[in-house]
């Protein structure tokens, strides 16, 4: 048996956040004595692959297909799944990319497997059976579940473990997986990917601004300050509703759900819909004009003011700190 | 042109979440069900669709007798047929396989869910039932047009976007931005009544992942103030005492 560790890959990069999916599957195969393999498709050096041991992964698989250039789920979790397949795995983990929440739940009707989805702390596995801490109704509340299915997935939360890093490498394989065209649905036309921005599924502190920032115009304070912390940007729905941000920037129960190290609303009053999507976060910081905003029984410090008042005097004292 | 638009009953995320004494289930007595919010998104899209291309728009759902009035609602928003695989959706698996086997039963062009469901937000169900029926699901999509032959949408990834090309039949997962969920008209409302709610017995399906031992985050400490006339000290406090900046 194995443990298989699907990676994700981004400019030739395996992604912080699929180094930290392998960190937890080898965990996960040590506990089980035996072994880990991170596989992933598209175009990466077997250098960086190699990479894959500092984190604990004895091999990395390397799927390559021609009819795999674009994401595709059922050609994607076909090949993923004769991967499973040749090392024997019987548990497979995935992170939380786009690609992840297509493949895995795929991947889990083909073999049949019990899927445990936002795994938020490491798995026990005693008589087959697995148990996993996950987040359930929003973050309200946590729940524990098993699955004692012959084959097990499970996808896990992001920033959950702070990997220990060696300077083992793993040997890494080439595959070529068995597909034909008609594994291949659908066609991608064009990519939009924008570069040089901190991703807000990776970002280790995140800005966010809410109604409070009163306008589009005002973002580049929250900019200025996310630009020192190398924070992404994230917005409350109703800017994102008001086109003032995109709605990929959206952080909420509709938007995206992150957890940050640091997650600092600024002119965010915290309805229960957006801390939905951030109550995960390490610290909230929140700085809003209202005292009551729900948003303070959140955070671990708050500032009761005028953002246009502190922001400048935050960006400002950052900028001390750091000279 | 039939589409599928698979719904859920879900809590209503503004109700405080209770668990019995022994921590196995939620305590339900006070709980407001509603539809989950992206399968209204995805519903009213295909509503949308369906009308500028006639067709129908076919409800499935898996559920008890209390999942009818949220089909109903669905009724009044604008959908034609409801059916409810009578049984509890015990986890996302054996919901799937109940779908995939009455859509099998009948004939469709595109199959329509939210990306994730409020409660759990597995976001397991749409690729399970793609899977289970062979088709290609796109997951996520905030934009979603068809020209009648060909579905042209985008779907987020990491960092930006992808438009996407795929012909019928196939499965969507929507997001916020595919539409702005319908409000159910008077007239709606009215109609909805007399639009026929069909229930099916359920077929046998494993049940492959469980829940136990609810719980609920531990209370929050205290949020320490800083005074907004020394903002700075909130830098210090995030430098020195949280020691994450």
């Amino acid at each position: 048996m194995s443990i298989l560790i699907y990676t994700d890959n981004s400019g030739g990069k395996i992604t912080k956040s699929s180094l930290d999916v392998i960190y937890y599957g080898s965990k996960l195969a040590k506990a089980l004595n035996t072994e880990a393999v991170a596989v992933t498709v598209g175009e990466v050096t077997k250098e960086e692959l190699s990479r894959a041991g500092n984190y604990g992964a004895g091999k990395a698989v390397h799927i390559r297909h021609d009819l795999l250039k674009n994401f595709d789920s059922k050609a994607w979790s076909k090949a993923v799944c004769q991967v499973a397949a040749k090392v024997s795995a019987d548990i497979i983990v995935f992170g939380h990319g786009f690609s992840s929440k297509a493949l895995a739940p795929r991947l889990a009707a083909l073999l049949k497997a019990g899927l445990i989805v936002n795994a938020v702390d490491i798995a026990a596995i005693s008589d087959g059976k697995l148990t996993v801490k996950r987040s359930v109704y929003a973050g309200k509340a946590f729940s524990y579940f098993t699955t004692s299915a012959p084959k097990k997935i499970i996808t896990v939360q992001p920033n959950i473990l702070s990997p220990e890093i060696t300077s083992q490498t793993a040997t890494v394989e080439e595959f070529s997986p068995d597909l034909s065209p008609a594994d291949c649905g659908t066609e991608v036309t064009e990519v939009n990917k924008t570069t040089g921005k901190i991703l807000l599924t990776e970002a280790s502190v995140i800005v966010s601004g809410g109604r409070g920032m009163k306008g589009p115009e005002n973002w580049h304070l929250l900019e200025t300050l996310a630009g020192m912390l190398s924070a992404g940007i994230a917005c409350s729905k109703p800017v994102a509703d008001m086109h003032w941000r995109p709605h990929s920037e959206h952080v909420g129960q509709t938007g995206l759900a992150v957890r940050p190290n640091l997650y600092i609303a600024v002119g965010i009053s915290g309805a229960i819909q957006h801390l939905a999507g951030v109550n995960g976060s390490k610290y909230i910081v929140a700085i809003n004009t209202d005292p009551e905003a729900p948003i303070f029984r959140e955070a671990a410090y708050g500032i009761v003011g005028d953002a246009f008042k502190v922001l400048p005097r935050l960006n400002e004292a950052v900028k001390k700190l750091q000279s | 042109m039939n589409i599928i638009v698979c719904i859920a009953k879900v809590p209503d995320t503004t109700t405080k979440i209770v668990f019995s004494p022994d921590g196995r289930q939620l305590a339900t007595p006070n709980i407001q069900w509603v539809i989950n919010p992206l399968d209204e998104f995805a519903l009213t899209r295909a509503l949308e669709i369906k009308e500028a291309k006639s067709g129908k728009v076919i409800i499935v759902s898996v559920g008890k007798a209390d999942c009818d009035p949220l089909i109903r609602k669905a009724f009044a928003m604008g959908a034609d047929e409801g059916i409810r695989v009578d049984a509890e959706p015990a986890d996302p698996y054996f919901t799937s396989v109940q779908l995939a086997h009455y859509i099998r039963t009948v004939p469709f062009d595109m199959i329509f869910m939210g990306r994730e469901t409020s409660d759990f937000a597995g976001a397991q169900v749409p690729g399970m039932v793609a899977e289970l029926l062979g088709l290609p699901f796109i997951s996520g999509v905030p934009k979603f047009d068809f020209d009648g032959t060909l579905a042209t949408m985008e779907r987020e990834i990491e960092g930006g976007k992808e438009t996407v090309k795929v012909k019928p039949p196939f499965v969507v997962s929507a997001q916020e931005g595919i539409t702005e969920p319908r409000i159910p008209t008077m007239r709606g409302i009215m109609t909805a009544r007399t639009k026929p709610l069909k229930v099916v017995p359920a077929v046998t399906g494993e049940i492959l992942t469980e829940a136990s031992n609810y719980e609920l985050p531990p209370q929050k400490g205290e949020c320490k103030m800083v005074d907004a006339e020394t903002p700075e000290k909130l830098i210090e406090l995030l430098h020195t005492e949280a020691k994450i900046i």
